[in-house]
Protein backbone atom coordinates (compact mmCIF):
# COMPACT_ATOMS: atom_id res chain seq x y z
CA UNK A 1 0.00 0.00 0.00
CA UNK A 2 1.38 3.41 -1.40
CA UNK A 3 1.27 6.02 1.20
CA UNK A 4 -0.38 9.71 -0.77
CA UNK A 5 1.99 12.36 0.70
CA UNK A 6 0.54 16.09 -0.66
CA UNK A 7 3.51 18.62 -0.77
CA UNK A 8 3.47 20.92 1.39
CA UNK A 9 2.08 24.50 1.12
CA UNK A 10 4.39 26.99 0.34
CA UNK A 11 3.79 30.68 -0.46
CA UNK A 12 4.33 31.67 -3.56
CA UNK A 13 4.76 35.28 -4.58
CA UNK A 14 1.17 36.77 -5.65
CA UNK A 15 0.81 36.57 -9.33
CA UNK A 16 1.24 39.66 -11.26
CA UNK A 17 -1.79 40.33 -14.27
CA UNK A 18 -2.42 43.58 -15.72
CA UNK A 19 -5.87 44.74 -16.47
CA UNK A 20 -7.05 47.14 -18.92
CA UNK A 21 -9.84 49.44 -19.05
CA UNK A 22 -11.04 51.15 -21.55
CA UNK A 23 -10.89 53.28 -24.15
CA UNK A 24 -14.55 52.19 -24.80
CA UNK A 25 -15.65 50.94 -21.05
CA UNK A 26 -19.23 51.47 -19.63
CA UNK A 27 -17.37 52.55 -16.74
CA UNK A 28 -15.86 55.61 -18.43
CA UNK A 29 -18.62 57.26 -19.98
CA UNK A 30 -16.33 58.66 -22.73
CA UNK A 31 -13.02 57.64 -24.19
CA UNK A 32 -9.80 57.22 -21.88
CA UNK A 33 -8.07 54.14 -20.67
CA UNK A 34 -6.77 53.06 -17.41
CA UNK A 35 -4.15 50.15 -17.32
CA UNK A 36 -3.70 48.52 -13.78
CA UNK A 37 -0.80 46.10 -12.37
CA UNK A 38 -3.06 44.07 -10.06
CA UNK A 39 -1.22 41.52 -7.03
CA UNK A 40 -4.76 39.43 -6.88
CA UNK A 41 -7.42 42.19 -6.11
CA UNK A 42 -5.07 44.84 -5.35
CA UNK A 43 -3.78 47.81 -7.62
CA UNK A 44 -0.16 48.53 -7.42
CA UNK A 45 0.73 50.35 -10.07
CA UNK A 46 -1.10 52.26 -12.37
CA UNK A 47 -1.23 54.29 -15.91
CA UNK A 48 -4.09 56.50 -17.76
CA UNK A 49 -4.33 57.05 -21.09
CA UNK A 50 -6.09 60.01 -22.50
CA UNK A 51 -6.57 61.83 -25.93
CA UNK A 52 -9.07 59.82 -27.35
CA UNK A 53 -11.21 62.54 -27.67
CA UNK A 54 -8.74 64.99 -29.23
CA UNK A 55 -10.82 66.93 -31.34
CA UNK A 56 -8.21 70.19 -31.82
CA UNK A 57 -10.54 72.78 -30.31
CA UNK A 58 -7.88 74.96 -29.48
CA UNK A 59 -6.33 74.53 -33.31
CA UNK A 60 -9.59 75.28 -34.87
CA UNK A 61 -10.49 77.99 -32.79
CA UNK A 62 -7.65 80.09 -34.40
CA UNK A 63 -8.98 79.46 -38.03
CA UNK A 64 -12.45 80.85 -36.55
CA UNK A 65 -13.94 84.12 -35.98
CA UNK A 66 -14.48 85.24 -32.47
CA UNK A 67 -18.07 84.11 -32.70
CA UNK A 68 -17.62 80.95 -34.56
CA UNK A 69 -15.80 79.21 -31.81
CA UNK A 70 -19.12 79.70 -29.51
CA UNK A 71 -20.68 76.21 -31.25
CA UNK A 72 -17.41 74.15 -30.58
CA UNK A 73 -17.98 75.10 -26.71
CA UNK A 74 -20.73 73.65 -26.19
CA UNK A 75 -18.64 70.44 -27.03
CA UNK A 76 -15.97 70.54 -23.95
CA UNK A 77 -18.20 69.48 -20.89
CA UNK A 78 -20.97 68.35 -22.53
CA UNK A 79 -23.16 67.80 -19.81
CA UNK A 80 -23.16 71.35 -19.12
CA UNK A 81 -22.87 73.12 -22.25
CA UNK A 82 -24.27 76.31 -21.64
CA UNK A 83 -21.39 77.16 -18.78
CA UNK A 84 -18.68 76.66 -21.59
CA UNK A 85 -20.30 79.26 -23.46
CA UNK A 86 -20.75 81.61 -20.94
CA UNK A 87 -16.93 81.30 -19.64
CA UNK A 88 -15.43 81.56 -23.23
CA UNK A 89 -17.65 84.66 -23.71
CA UNK A 90 -16.72 86.02 -20.53
CA UNK A 91 -13.17 86.00 -21.64
CA UNK A 92 -13.77 87.22 -24.76
CA UNK A 93 -15.59 90.03 -23.75
CA UNK A 94 -13.17 90.82 -21.07
CA UNK A 95 -10.72 91.22 -24.05
CA UNK A 96 -13.07 93.94 -25.51
CA UNK A 97 -13.25 95.31 -22.41
CA UNK A 98 -17.10 95.67 -22.16
CA UNK A 99 -20.54 95.06 -19.94
CA UNK A 100 -23.28 92.74 -21.04
CA UNK A 101 -26.53 94.01 -19.98
CA UNK A 102 -27.99 92.94 -16.44
CA UNK A 103 -30.66 90.89 -18.26
CA UNK A 104 -28.17 88.99 -20.13
CA UNK A 105 -26.04 88.50 -16.95
CA UNK A 106 -29.01 87.24 -15.45
CA UNK A 107 -30.18 84.91 -17.57
CA UNK A 108 -26.45 83.36 -18.58
CA UNK A 109 -27.10 82.50 -14.68
CA UNK A 110 -29.59 81.09 -14.77
CA UNK A 111 -29.00 78.63 -16.91
CA UNK A 112 -25.76 78.10 -15.81
CA UNK A 113 -27.13 77.00 -12.70
CA UNK A 114 -29.63 75.11 -14.80
CA UNK A 115 -26.58 73.01 -16.25
CA UNK A 116 -24.70 73.11 -13.45
CA UNK A 117 -27.90 70.47 -11.56
CA UNK A 118 -28.10 68.91 -15.14
CA UNK A 119 -24.54 67.96 -14.78
CA UNK A 120 -24.50 66.95 -11.27
CA UNK A 121 -27.57 64.65 -11.82
CA UNK A 122 -25.31 62.80 -14.65
CA UNK A 123 -22.89 62.55 -12.12
CA UNK A 124 -24.77 60.87 -9.39
CA UNK A 125 -26.81 59.27 -11.60
CA UNK A 126 -24.25 57.45 -13.69
CA UNK A 127 -22.03 57.09 -10.86
CA UNK A 128 -25.02 55.05 -9.23
CA UNK A 129 -25.58 53.02 -11.87
CA UNK A 130 -21.70 51.92 -12.25
CA UNK A 131 -22.06 51.04 -8.72
CA UNK A 132 -24.86 48.61 -9.23
CA UNK A 133 -27.76 51.13 -8.19
CA UNK A 134 -29.85 51.59 -11.64
CA UNK A 135 -32.87 52.99 -9.86
CA UNK A 136 -31.40 56.09 -9.29
CA UNK A 137 -30.39 56.97 -13.11
CA UNK A 138 -34.34 57.13 -13.83
CA UNK A 139 -34.82 59.47 -10.71
CA UNK A 140 -32.02 61.97 -11.89
CA UNK A 141 -32.82 61.86 -15.68
CA UNK A 142 -36.17 62.73 -15.85
CA UNK A 143 -34.86 65.82 -13.69
CA UNK A 144 -31.81 66.45 -16.11
CA UNK A 145 -34.62 66.17 -19.40
CA UNK A 146 -37.23 68.64 -17.81
CA UNK A 147 -33.95 71.20 -17.56
CA UNK A 148 -33.21 70.23 -21.59
CA UNK A 149 -37.06 71.73 -22.05
CA UNK A 150 -35.80 74.80 -20.93
CA UNK A 151 -32.72 74.89 -22.72
CA UNK A 152 -34.74 73.76 -25.52
CA UNK A 153 -36.87 76.35 -25.35
CA UNK A 154 -34.42 79.17 -25.09
CA UNK A 155 -32.43 78.17 -28.05
CA UNK A 156 -34.02 75.03 -30.28
CA UNK A 157 -31.36 72.50 -29.32
CA UNK A 158 -31.41 70.48 -26.03
CA UNK A 159 -27.15 69.70 -25.74
CA UNK A 160 -25.48 71.88 -28.47
CA UNK A 161 -27.07 75.17 -27.05
CA UNK A 162 -24.90 77.84 -28.60
CA UNK A 163 -27.29 80.37 -26.90
CA UNK A 164 -24.43 83.06 -26.12
CA UNK A 165 -23.14 85.84 -28.26
CA UNK A 166 -20.27 88.08 -27.71
CA UNK A 167 -22.16 90.53 -25.91
CA UNK A 168 -25.06 89.00 -24.64
CA UNK A 169 -27.65 86.15 -25.44
CA UNK A 170 -28.71 85.24 -29.30
CA UNK A 171 -32.49 85.88 -28.29
CA UNK A 172 -34.30 87.02 -25.44
CA UNK A 173 -36.39 84.04 -22.99
CA UNK A 174 -39.28 82.90 -24.62
CA UNK A 175 -42.53 84.24 -23.49
CA UNK A 176 -44.11 82.23 -20.37
CA UNK A 177 -40.35 80.75 -19.35
CA UNK A 178 -40.19 82.12 -16.60
CA UNK A 179 -43.12 80.87 -14.99
CA UNK A 180 -42.45 77.34 -16.46
CA UNK A 181 -39.07 77.31 -14.81
CA UNK A 182 -40.11 78.86 -11.51
CA UNK A 183 -42.74 75.98 -11.31
CA UNK A 184 -39.68 73.41 -12.55
CA UNK A 185 -37.79 74.69 -9.52
CA UNK A 186 -40.10 74.67 -6.96
CA UNK A 187 -41.40 70.98 -7.39
CA UNK A 188 -39.98 68.80 -10.10
CA UNK A 189 -36.41 69.47 -9.25
CA UNK A 190 -36.12 69.72 -5.74
CA UNK A 191 -37.88 66.22 -5.64
CA UNK A 192 -36.10 64.68 -7.91
CA UNK A 193 -33.25 65.71 -5.56
CA UNK A 194 -34.70 64.68 -2.29
CA UNK A 195 -35.87 61.52 -3.77
CA UNK A 196 -32.19 60.57 -4.90
CA UNK A 197 -31.10 61.92 -1.36
CA UNK A 198 -33.51 59.35 0.26
CA UNK A 199 -32.19 56.62 -1.76
CA UNK A 200 -28.68 56.77 -1.46
CA UNK A 201 -28.21 59.22 1.70
CA UNK A 202 -28.85 56.06 4.52
CA UNK A 203 -28.02 53.44 2.36
CA UNK A 204 -25.69 51.22 3.37
CA UNK A 205 -24.53 49.88 0.49
CA UNK A 206 -24.02 53.54 -0.55
CA UNK A 207 -21.91 54.52 2.21
CA UNK A 208 -19.59 50.84 2.63
CA UNK A 209 -19.18 51.19 -1.20
CA UNK A 210 -18.50 55.10 -0.82
CA UNK A 211 -17.44 55.93 2.78
CA UNK A 212 -12.93 56.06 2.86
CA UNK A 213 -12.91 55.13 -0.30
CA UNK A 214 -10.63 57.56 -2.86
CA UNK A 215 -9.81 59.81 -0.41
CA UNK A 216 -7.99 62.88 -1.92
CA UNK A 217 -6.59 64.82 1.28
CA UNK A 218 -6.74 68.67 1.36
CA UNK A 219 -2.95 69.31 0.41
CA UNK A 220 -2.58 66.82 -2.08
CA UNK A 221 -6.10 68.12 -3.93
CA UNK A 222 -4.41 71.47 -4.06
CA UNK A 223 -1.07 69.88 -4.81
CA UNK A 224 -2.57 69.04 -8.38
CA UNK A 225 -4.60 71.71 -8.98
CA UNK A 226 -8.59 70.43 -8.25
CA UNK A 227 -10.86 72.90 -8.38
CA UNK A 228 -15.14 72.27 -8.12
CA UNK A 229 -16.96 69.67 -6.80
CA UNK A 230 -14.27 67.06 -5.72
CA UNK A 231 -11.93 69.77 -4.18
CA UNK A 232 -14.46 70.85 -2.03
CA UNK A 233 -15.36 67.48 -0.92
CA UNK A 234 -11.66 67.25 0.21
CA UNK A 235 -12.32 70.57 2.38
CA UNK A 236 -10.78 73.29 0.06
CA UNK A 237 -13.40 76.06 0.42
CA UNK A 238 -13.39 77.45 -2.97
CA UNK A 239 -15.08 78.85 -5.89
CA UNK A 240 -14.84 80.96 -8.79
CA UNK A 241 -18.60 82.55 -8.20
CA UNK A 242 -17.90 83.71 -4.70
CA UNK A 243 -14.34 84.27 -5.00
CA UNK A 244 -13.86 85.87 -7.84
CA UNK A 245 -17.40 87.05 -8.69
CA UNK A 246 -19.24 87.67 -11.85
CA UNK A 247 -22.61 88.90 -12.56
CA UNK A 248 -23.65 89.24 -9.02
CA UNK A 249 -22.76 86.13 -7.44
CA UNK A 250 -21.44 87.98 -4.52
CA UNK A 251 -25.12 90.10 -3.95
CA UNK A 252 -27.27 86.98 -3.85
CA UNK A 253 -27.75 84.70 -0.68
CA UNK A 254 -26.42 81.18 -1.10
CA UNK A 255 -23.60 79.33 0.30
CA UNK A 256 -20.78 76.79 -0.68
CA UNK A 257 -21.02 73.71 0.76
CA UNK A 258 -17.51 72.13 2.24
CA UNK A 259 -17.31 68.76 2.81
CA UNK A 260 -14.15 66.75 4.79
CA UNK A 261 -13.92 63.06 4.24
CA UNK A 262 -12.21 63.95 0.48
CA UNK A 263 -13.93 60.18 -0.23
CA UNK A 264 -16.92 59.09 -2.96
CA UNK A 265 -19.28 59.91 -0.43
CA UNK A 266 -18.17 63.29 0.05
CA UNK A 267 -17.99 64.09 -3.67
CA UNK A 268 -21.78 62.55 -3.57
CA UNK A 269 -22.98 64.64 -0.84
CA UNK A 270 -21.12 68.07 -2.32
CA UNK A 271 -22.65 67.87 -5.49
CA UNK A 272 -26.32 67.20 -3.67
CA UNK A 273 -26.01 69.93 -1.77
CA UNK A 274 -24.35 72.12 -4.61
CA UNK A 275 -28.18 71.27 -6.89
CA UNK A 276 -30.08 72.84 -3.68
CA UNK A 277 -27.90 75.93 -3.46
CA UNK A 278 -27.89 76.05 -7.12
CA UNK A 279 -31.86 76.23 -6.83
CA UNK A 280 -31.71 78.83 -4.50
CA UNK A 281 -29.62 81.13 -7.04
CA UNK A 282 -31.91 80.34 -9.60
CA UNK A 283 -35.09 81.37 -7.43
CA UNK A 284 -33.28 84.72 -6.48
CA UNK A 285 -32.12 85.61 -10.08
CA UNK A 286 -35.53 84.76 -11.00
CA UNK A 287 -36.74 87.49 -8.54
CA UNK A 288 -34.52 89.69 -9.80
CA UNK A 289 -34.63 89.05 -13.54
CA UNK A 290 -34.48 92.63 -15.05
CA UNK A 291 -36.10 94.32 -18.43
CA UNK A 292 -34.21 95.26 -21.38
CA UNK A 293 -31.84 94.00 -24.11
CA UNK A 294 -29.99 90.45 -24.17
CA UNK A 295 -27.21 92.22 -26.36
CA UNK A 296 -25.11 95.00 -25.93
CA UNK A 297 -26.23 97.92 -27.73
CA UNK A 298 -22.68 98.19 -30.11
CA UNK A 299 -22.23 97.77 -33.68
CA UNK A 300 -18.80 96.39 -33.76
CA UNK A 301 -20.15 93.51 -31.44
CA UNK A 302 -23.55 92.91 -31.94
CA UNK A 303 -25.59 92.43 -35.47
CA UNK A 304 -28.33 94.93 -35.51
CA UNK A 305 -32.10 93.99 -34.83
CA UNK A 306 -33.13 91.95 -37.74
CA UNK A 307 -35.95 94.06 -38.85
CA UNK A 308 -33.47 97.05 -38.80
CA UNK A 309 -31.86 95.49 -41.30
CA UNK A 310 -34.70 95.32 -43.70
CA UNK A 311 -36.08 98.50 -42.69
CA UNK A 312 -33.00 101.24 -42.45
CA UNK A 313 -29.53 101.65 -44.93
CA UNK A 314 -27.26 102.35 -41.33
CA UNK A 315 -28.58 98.68 -39.80
CA UNK A 316 -27.83 97.73 -43.03
CA UNK A 317 -24.55 98.32 -43.43
CA UNK A 318 -23.64 97.60 -39.64
CA UNK A 319 -24.57 94.29 -40.47
CA UNK A 320 -22.74 93.83 -43.44
CA UNK A 321 -19.54 95.48 -41.94
CA UNK A 322 -19.51 93.04 -38.56
CA UNK A 323 -20.45 90.07 -40.72
CA UNK A 324 -17.21 90.85 -43.50
CA UNK A 325 -14.47 92.13 -40.82
CA UNK A 326 -16.16 90.29 -37.65
CA UNK A 327 -15.34 91.38 -34.10
CA UNK A 328 -12.08 92.56 -33.56
CA UNK A 329 -11.03 93.09 -30.01
CA UNK A 330 -7.90 94.95 -29.93
CA UNK A 331 -4.47 92.93 -29.09
CA UNK A 332 -3.77 91.16 -25.86
CA UNK A 333 -3.99 88.73 -23.49
CA UNK A 334 -6.38 87.70 -20.73
CA UNK A 335 -7.29 84.89 -18.49
CA UNK A 336 -10.79 84.48 -16.96
CA UNK A 337 -12.78 82.10 -15.28
CA UNK A 338 -15.95 80.53 -14.70
CA UNK A 339 -17.05 77.68 -12.26
CA UNK A 340 -17.97 74.88 -14.75
CA UNK A 341 -19.60 71.64 -13.38
CA UNK A 342 -16.51 70.59 -12.53
CA UNK A 343 -14.36 73.22 -11.13
CA UNK A 344 -12.63 76.42 -12.56
CA UNK A 345 -12.90 76.30 -16.09
CA UNK A 346 -10.37 79.09 -17.20
CA UNK A 347 -10.05 80.35 -20.91
CA UNK A 348 -6.65 82.11 -21.89
CA UNK A 349 -7.10 84.34 -25.36
CA UNK A 350 -4.58 86.37 -26.82
CA UNK A 351 -5.57 88.52 -29.50
CA UNK A 352 -3.49 89.95 -32.24
CA UNK A 353 -6.16 92.40 -33.19
CA UNK A 354 -7.66 90.51 -36.34
CA UNK A 355 -10.75 88.72 -36.19
CA UNK A 356 -9.79 85.43 -35.27
CA UNK A 357 -8.21 84.23 -32.01
CA UNK A 358 -4.33 84.09 -32.34
CA UNK A 359 -4.63 81.61 -29.52
CA UNK A 360 -7.19 79.98 -27.52
CA UNK A 361 -6.36 78.15 -24.08
CA UNK A 362 -9.08 75.95 -22.05
CA UNK A 363 -8.28 75.58 -18.63
CA UNK A 364 -10.55 72.13 -18.38
CA UNK A 365 -11.26 71.22 -14.48
CA UNK A 366 -11.12 67.70 -15.60
CA UNK A 367 -7.69 67.46 -16.54
CA UNK A 368 -6.20 68.86 -13.49
CA UNK A 369 -8.86 66.22 -11.57
CA UNK A 370 -7.86 62.79 -13.81
CA UNK A 371 -4.07 63.91 -13.44
CA UNK A 372 -4.20 62.63 -10.14
CA UNK A 373 -5.99 59.33 -10.77
CA UNK A 374 -2.78 57.03 -10.92
CA UNK A 375 -1.55 58.32 -7.07
CA UNK A 376 -5.38 57.24 -6.24
CA UNK A 377 -5.57 54.33 -7.42
CA UNK A 378 -2.34 52.71 -5.60
CA UNK A 379 -2.92 50.08 -3.07
CA UNK A 380 -7.01 50.08 -3.33
CA UNK A 381 -8.76 47.20 -4.54
CA UNK A 382 -9.85 47.26 -8.50
CA UNK A 383 -13.88 47.39 -7.64
CA UNK A 384 -13.18 50.77 -6.06
CA UNK A 385 -12.11 52.01 -9.49
CA UNK A 386 -15.38 52.15 -11.40
CA UNK A 387 -16.62 53.97 -7.84
CA UNK A 388 -13.67 56.50 -7.73
CA UNK A 389 -14.00 57.15 -11.58
CA UNK A 390 -17.60 58.02 -11.18
CA UNK A 391 -17.54 60.27 -8.13
CA UNK A 392 -14.85 62.40 -10.18
CA UNK A 393 -17.25 62.82 -13.10
CA UNK A 394 -14.37 62.41 -15.62
CA UNK A 395 -15.71 64.20 -18.87
CA UNK A 396 -13.74 63.01 -22.10
CA UNK A 397 -14.92 66.13 -24.06
CA UNK A 398 -13.47 68.75 -21.76
CA UNK A 399 -10.46 66.59 -20.62
CA UNK A 400 -9.22 66.32 -24.14
CA UNK A 401 -10.84 69.15 -26.08
CA UNK B 1 -15.61 80.39 6.68
CA UNK B 2 -14.16 81.69 3.75
CA UNK B 3 -10.16 81.51 3.40
CA UNK B 4 -9.73 83.77 1.13
CA UNK B 5 -9.63 87.87 1.34
CA UNK B 6 -10.93 88.59 -2.52
CA UNK B 7 -9.19 90.25 -4.51
CA UNK B 8 -8.83 93.98 -3.38
CA UNK B 9 -6.25 93.42 -0.92
CA UNK B 10 -2.96 95.54 -2.94
CA UNK B 11 -0.96 92.52 -4.13
CA UNK B 12 2.64 92.37 -3.62
CA UNK B 13 3.55 90.14 -5.97
CA UNK B 14 5.26 92.32 -8.70
CA UNK B 15 6.81 93.93 -5.91
CA UNK B 16 8.52 90.67 -4.30
CA UNK B 17 9.41 88.95 -7.78
CA UNK B 18 10.90 92.70 -8.47
CA UNK B 19 13.12 92.18 -4.84
CA UNK B 20 14.04 88.81 -5.16
CA UNK B 21 14.62 88.92 -9.06
CA UNK B 22 15.92 92.15 -9.90
CA UNK B 23 16.46 92.52 -13.50
CA UNK B 24 15.56 88.89 -14.60
CA UNK B 25 11.91 90.55 -14.18
CA UNK B 26 11.91 91.57 -17.91
CA UNK B 27 8.23 93.58 -17.45
CA UNK B 28 5.08 93.43 -15.12
CA UNK B 29 1.59 94.89 -16.17
CA UNK B 30 -1.61 95.11 -15.49
CA UNK B 31 -4.18 94.86 -18.43
CA UNK B 32 -7.82 93.67 -18.16
CA UNK B 33 -7.51 93.45 -14.75
CA UNK B 34 -5.10 90.74 -14.63
CA UNK B 35 -1.41 91.14 -13.25
CA UNK B 36 1.14 89.35 -15.90
CA UNK B 37 5.05 89.72 -15.23
CA UNK B 38 7.14 88.64 -17.56
CA UNK B 39 10.69 86.66 -16.31
CA UNK B 40 13.67 85.49 -17.77
CA UNK B 41 13.29 81.89 -18.76
CA UNK B 42 16.66 80.87 -16.03
CA UNK B 43 14.55 82.86 -13.64
CA UNK B 44 11.03 80.30 -13.61
CA UNK B 45 12.12 78.49 -10.77
CA UNK B 46 12.88 80.47 -8.48
CA UNK B 47 10.32 83.11 -9.23
CA UNK B 48 8.43 79.50 -8.86
CA UNK B 49 9.53 78.79 -5.49
CA UNK B 50 9.12 82.34 -3.79
CA UNK B 51 5.23 82.44 -5.51
CA UNK B 52 4.85 79.37 -3.79
CA UNK B 53 6.78 79.59 -0.36
CA UNK B 54 6.79 83.20 0.28
CA UNK B 55 4.03 83.85 2.84
CA UNK B 56 2.77 87.36 1.64
CA UNK B 57 2.28 85.31 -2.11
CA UNK B 58 1.32 81.71 -1.20
CA UNK B 59 0.15 80.61 -4.75
CA UNK B 60 -1.16 77.65 -3.67
CA UNK B 61 -2.66 76.38 -6.67
CA UNK B 62 -0.52 76.22 -10.15
CA UNK B 63 -4.05 76.73 -12.24
CA UNK B 64 -3.25 76.73 -15.68
CA UNK B 65 -0.09 76.43 -18.47
CA UNK B 66 -0.76 78.06 -21.73
CA UNK B 67 2.13 77.78 -24.42
CA UNK B 68 2.04 79.92 -27.38
CA UNK B 69 3.58 80.25 -30.64
CA UNK B 70 4.21 83.41 -31.46
CA UNK B 71 6.20 82.38 -35.07
CA UNK B 72 7.94 84.95 -36.29
CA UNK B 73 9.66 86.77 -33.02
CA UNK B 74 12.60 86.14 -31.08
CA UNK B 75 12.27 84.30 -28.93
CA UNK B 76 9.24 82.36 -30.78
CA UNK B 77 7.51 80.76 -28.16
CA UNK B 78 5.60 82.06 -24.95
CA UNK B 79 4.95 79.95 -21.91
CA UNK B 80 2.10 81.13 -19.42
CA UNK B 81 1.63 80.07 -16.26
CA UNK B 82 -1.54 81.27 -13.97
CA UNK B 83 -0.89 81.03 -10.22
CA UNK B 84 -3.81 81.47 -7.92
CA UNK B 85 -3.38 82.21 -4.00
CA UNK B 86 -6.31 80.72 -1.97
CA UNK B 87 -5.31 82.68 1.04
CA UNK B 88 -4.98 86.22 -0.65
CA UNK B 89 -7.26 85.39 -3.43
CA UNK B 90 -4.52 86.75 -6.00
CA UNK B 91 -3.71 85.91 -9.11
CA UNK B 92 -1.16 86.22 -11.40
CA UNK B 93 0.07 84.95 -14.73
CA UNK B 94 3.88 84.56 -15.34
CA UNK B 95 5.02 84.77 -18.87
CA UNK B 96 8.37 83.39 -19.97
CA UNK B 97 9.79 83.64 -23.38
CA UNK B 98 12.02 80.70 -25.23
CA UNK B 99 13.59 80.94 -28.57
CA UNK B 100 12.89 78.25 -31.25
CA UNK B 101 16.43 76.68 -31.42
CA UNK B 102 16.43 75.92 -27.27
CA UNK B 103 12.59 75.22 -25.84
CA UNK B 104 13.60 74.39 -22.88
CA UNK B 105 12.11 75.14 -18.83
CA UNK B 106 12.67 73.78 -15.68
CA UNK B 107 9.78 71.36 -14.99
CA UNK B 108 7.46 72.91 -12.01
CA UNK B 109 7.06 69.41 -11.11
CA UNK B 110 8.78 69.26 -8.13
CA UNK B 111 7.26 72.12 -6.38
CA UNK B 112 3.13 71.38 -8.03
CA UNK B 113 2.42 68.11 -8.87
CA UNK B 114 -0.25 69.95 -11.37
CA UNK B 115 2.29 70.83 -14.07
CA UNK B 116 2.44 67.21 -14.82
CA UNK B 117 0.16 66.61 -17.55
CA UNK B 118 -0.16 70.54 -18.06
CA UNK B 119 3.67 70.27 -19.41
CA UNK B 120 3.18 67.42 -21.11
CA UNK B 121 0.03 68.88 -23.12
CA UNK B 122 2.38 72.08 -23.76
CA UNK B 123 5.19 69.35 -24.93
CA UNK B 124 3.04 67.19 -26.91
CA UNK B 125 1.16 70.47 -28.70
CA UNK B 126 3.36 73.13 -28.83
CA UNK B 127 6.94 71.29 -28.21
CA UNK B 128 7.85 73.09 -25.51
CA UNK B 129 10.66 70.65 -23.53
CA UNK B 130 10.51 70.79 -19.31
CA UNK B 131 13.43 69.97 -17.81
CA UNK B 132 13.25 67.46 -14.80
CA UNK B 133 9.71 66.43 -15.84
CA UNK B 134 9.24 62.77 -14.77
CA UNK B 135 7.90 61.47 -18.14
CA UNK B 136 7.52 63.73 -20.38
CA UNK B 137 5.87 62.12 -23.52
CA UNK B 138 2.87 63.23 -25.46
CA UNK B 139 -0.46 62.76 -23.34
CA UNK B 140 -3.45 64.20 -26.09
CA UNK B 141 -1.68 62.99 -29.77
CA UNK B 142 -0.63 59.16 -30.01
CA UNK B 143 3.40 58.49 -29.79
CA UNK B 144 3.58 57.64 -33.55
CA UNK B 145 2.33 61.57 -34.41
CA UNK B 146 5.05 64.08 -35.86
CA UNK B 147 5.20 67.66 -34.83
CA UNK B 148 3.21 69.48 -32.44
CA UNK B 149 -0.04 70.19 -33.52
CA UNK B 150 -0.74 73.67 -32.06
CA UNK B 151 2.55 75.31 -33.65
CA UNK B 152 1.49 77.87 -36.43
CA UNK B 153 3.49 76.40 -39.01
CA UNK B 154 2.03 73.20 -38.29
CA UNK B 155 -0.58 72.33 -41.25
CA UNK B 156 -4.02 71.22 -39.69
CA UNK B 157 -4.66 69.11 -43.36
CA UNK B 158 -1.73 66.53 -42.54
CA UNK B 159 -2.09 62.98 -41.52
CA UNK B 160 -0.13 60.59 -39.15
CA UNK B 161 -1.65 57.13 -38.31
CA UNK B 162 -0.59 54.73 -35.91
CA UNK B 163 1.79 51.77 -37.87
CA UNK B 164 1.37 48.97 -35.51
CA UNK B 165 -0.54 48.18 -32.36
CA UNK B 166 0.78 48.77 -29.13
CA UNK B 167 1.44 46.30 -26.20
CA UNK B 168 0.18 47.56 -23.00
CA UNK B 169 3.22 49.57 -21.21
CA UNK B 170 2.78 47.45 -18.10
CA UNK B 171 3.04 44.26 -19.17
CA UNK B 172 6.74 44.05 -19.02
CA UNK B 173 6.83 45.38 -15.58
CA UNK B 174 4.24 43.08 -14.43
CA UNK B 175 6.47 40.22 -15.61
CA UNK B 176 3.42 38.50 -17.97
CA UNK B 177 4.22 37.14 -20.94
CA UNK B 178 3.77 39.54 -23.86
CA UNK B 179 0.60 39.43 -25.68
CA UNK B 180 0.18 37.49 -29.16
Amino acid sequence: MTTITTPPMTPTAPERMVVNIGPQHPATHGTFRIECVLEGERIIESRTEIGYLHRCFEKMSETHDYWGVIPYTDRLNYCSPMINGVGYAMAVEKLLGITIPKRAQYIRVILSELSRIMDHMVCVGTSLVDLGAITNFWYSFRAREVIYDLLEACCGSRLTVSYVRIGGLAADLPPGWVEHCRKLIRKDIPQAISELDKLNLKNPIFRLRGQGVGVMPRERAIAWGWTGPCARASGVDYDVRRDIPYYDYDQFDWIVPVEQGGDVFSRYQVRMEEMRQSLRIIEQYLDHLPGGPVIVDDRRIALPPKNEVYTNIEALMAHFKLIMHGILPPPGEVYSCVEGGNGELGFTIISDGTRKPYRVKVRPPCFAVFQAFDEMLRGIVIADVVAILGSLNIIAGELDR
Amino acid sequence: MSETMGPAAANPTERLLKEELGDRVLAASESHGDLAVEIRPEALLAAARLLKEHPALDYCYLMDIAAVDHLGQDPRFAVLYNFYSLRHGHRVRIRVRVPEDAPVLDSLYSLWPAADWFEREAWDLMGVQFRGHPRLVRILTHPEFVGHALRKDYHSAERHRLSRTYDLFLEEKAGAPPAE
